[in-house]
């Protein structure tokens, strides 16, 4: 019983890492039918920078907006310059694309920043609360990131909801040939999705690094489990790849937590595998199937 | 078609025949080793050609085949260890083909992101099951392949690395002879007819999912005799040498090379073994640090990838196709330019 606790909690905590991967996949598959391949990488670079700000005497608050930062100017840029020439051509493109920006950016990192794991700080103690005698089997920082990518979450869901340039957001992603008709600047529009999901890639990637430790790959898993996590809830729906994305931290926890760490990649291909044999399309994909 | 066959198979002897002059007088032991490479390397990027270029269903776990065929030729060789080489390439042949069956099954359900995701998954998840159960596969250690020792027939003291690139080059030319004539022929047509529009191959009477499978299934037979092979040539196997980055080097030459173009998947090969060499010379005679020498091919590879979807997305096989058009203009050339293929929705 005492262990259960234990797991679900580091599952709800990886969950939510994981879903800030999927969220920022599923918002850029929304905005422009492309997966970012390179959102793990692009996350590792920007707690990179953050590592390199906190070395040059940053405080970690300063490294942790430097980063968000500049998650924004990468996905900003890789849309404006790479993505948006290939937009009209067969998808294989994109795909191709953005796994040469996933190679160029682990190629570039350890030429950089050095290829030798590193450790990457936590801003609040990583060790577990007691109360009284009472181990509460979570530690601040747990507490952290659980809040910080709920707060990331509202953040974009009022600004996709209840604001104009969310209206204008989700318009150019609904249907670039009318919204560009009513006046929509729908490019602009694109380029700020993909710069507000790699921000929500950077979080994810500073709140992953104190655990997978910094490295070029170290994002790698954290990308595959984020998909997943998108695939099984629909690449379409946000609130569907959260929850997927949850529900593979949980069950992760517990493979790795009952069998063996080592066994938990394959244990996240196998909820893939699982998911998509059931349901190719996700488990709350609404609307069309794919018809043939 | 038999006319067909006729020329590919004279194409064919001729270039066996080059080869083994190349091989035997004019190459030292170190090119041997590159050609052999190539060769491996070219089996495996030709069976994704026809997967990914052909077919149009995008495989990131390439690698992960490979890792299979590889495996089984080691844990073969490790129980016996005179098991004759071709028992072995067999083996990984077949253990591989069944693996690509069971994830061509699963993958023909799927599309575009699904099926990339899907594969990146098995990609960097089977790596991981060496080291789990370490007392079958060695562990991170990984296990020793022997070299494989030349026959008799061809004298005591006949180089081994001439031999292996004469295997290689031998399964290389087999794989590309068969591929060619496949691709040429009604399955071919099939296998694009599938790409280009599941709907209308539908209606011609062509079984959208058995396509599918048969594609994965051939490129996963070419990926395990590459992986057998690949075994041999590095005479280790162990979890390190597939990582994610095997698999995209893989999807790297054949785009780089043109995709659905065999003998892209060729040139492709010869990009990947022979641009490491190269920037690694570059890189060494620059005095650069370990961290940024060791990382030079990569970060080449990935600004090579991006270049060639933006600039020449037909790759080089599409720019010598595009050369001789243009020479043979005045002719009046009915060779088609190949385009690169529009894969169902990634």
């Amino acid at each position: 019983m005492h262990l259960l606790v234990i797991y679900t909690v580091d599952g709800v905590v990886n969950g939510m890492v994981y879903a800030a991967v999927a969220l920022a996949l599923v918002m850029i598959w929304r905005a422009t039918r492309v997966v970012n391949y390179a959102q793990g990488a692009m996350a590792m670079f920007t707690t990179y920078i953050a590592l390199v700000a906190i070395q040059h005497g940053a405080t970690y608050w300063l490294a942790f907006v430097i980063a968000l930062l500049a998650g924004f100017v990468i996905g900003a840029v890789t849309e404006r310059v790479l993505v948006r020439p290939v937009e009209s051509r067969p998808p294989l493109n994109a795909v191709i694309l953005t796994l040469g920006v996933l190679i160029v950016l682990e190629a570039v990192a350890p030429m950089l920043f050095g290829g030798q794991t590193q450790s990457f700080p936590v801003p609040v103690s990583n060790v577990d609360i007691v109360v009284g005698s009472t181990d509460l089997n979570v530690s601040p920082f747990a507490l952290f990131t659980v809040g910080a990518v709920i707060v990331a979450m509202l953040v974009l869901f009022v600004v996709f909801q209840r604001t104009t340039l969310g209206l204008r957001m989700r318009a150019a992603a609904f249907n670039p040939e009318i919204a560009r008709i009513l006046g929509i600047r729908v490019g602009r529009m694109l380029t700020l999705g993909w710069g507000l999901a790699a921000l929500l890639g950077a979080l994810a990637g500073l709140l992953a690094a104190p655990a997978t430790l910094l490295y070029p790959n170290n994002m790698d898993e954290v990308l595959v489990l984020g998909f997943t996590g998108a695939v099984i809830g629909g690449l379409d729906n946000p609130v569907g790849a959260v929850i997927g994305a949850l529900a593979v931290g949980l069950a992760l926890s517990y493979v790795s937590g009952y069998i063996g760490s080592d066994v938990a990649p394959l244990g996240g291909l196998v909820i893939l595998i699982a998911v998509l044999m059931v349901r190719p399309q996700g488990l709350f994909t609404l609307g069309r199937q794919r018809q043939v | 078609m038999s006319s067909t066959l006729v020329r590919h198979g004279l194409f064919f002897v001729i270039i066996a025949a080059l080869l083994a002059v190349l091989t035997g007088l004019v190459f030292d032991a170190y090119t041997n080793y590159n050609v052999a490479g190539i060769a491996i390397f070219a089996i495996s990027a030709a069976g994704l050609t026809v997967l990914t270029g052909v077919n149009g269903q995008v495989s990131l776990g390439h690698g992960a085949l490979m890792m299979i065929g590889a495996y089984t030729t080691s844990v073969l060789l490790q129980w016996h260890p005179d098991l004759p080489m071709l028992l072995a390439l067999l083996a990984s042949i077949a253990t591989t083909g069944v693996a690509g069956a069971i994830i061509g099954i699963a993958g023909a359900r799927l599309r575009g992101p699904y099926l990339a995701g899907a594969t990146l998954a098995l990609a960097l998840a089977l790596p991981q099951v060496p080291t789990h159960f370490a007392s079958l596969f060695g562990g991170n250690q990984g296990i020793i392949v022997p070299a494989p020792a030349a026959p008799g027939v061809l004298g005591a003291g006949f180089p081994p690395d001439q031999w292996l690139a004469w295997v290689c080059l031998a399964a290389a030319l087999v794989t590309l002879f068969l591929l060619a004539n496949l691709v040429r022929g009604g399955t071919g047509r099939r296998l694009r007819m599938v790409r280009d529009n599941e709907v209308a191959a539908r209606l011609a009477g062509v079984d959208v999912a058995r396509t599918q499978v048969l594609a994965f299934v051939i490129s996963a037979v070419c990926a395990g005799l590459a992986g057998s092979l690949f075994a041999y040539w590095v005479g280790i196997t162990s979890p390190a040498g597939f990582t994610l980055n095997l698999s995209l080097s893989l999807l790297t030459a054949i785009v780089i090379g043109g995709l659905g173009s065999l003998l892209g998947a060729v040139l492709g090969a010869v990009v990947l073994v022979y641009l490491p060499v190269w920037t690694g010379g570059l890189a060494s005679s620059l005095n650069l640090a370990s961290n940024v020498a060791n990382n030079v091919p990569l970060a080449v590879y990935g600004v090579v990838l991006i270049a060639a979807i933006l600039v020449f997305p037909r790759g080089i096989a599409g720019g010598i196709a595009s050369a001789r058009q243009a020479l043979t203009k005045t002719v009046g050339s009915r060779r088609r330019a190949s385009t690169l293929p529009g894969a169902p929705a990634p």
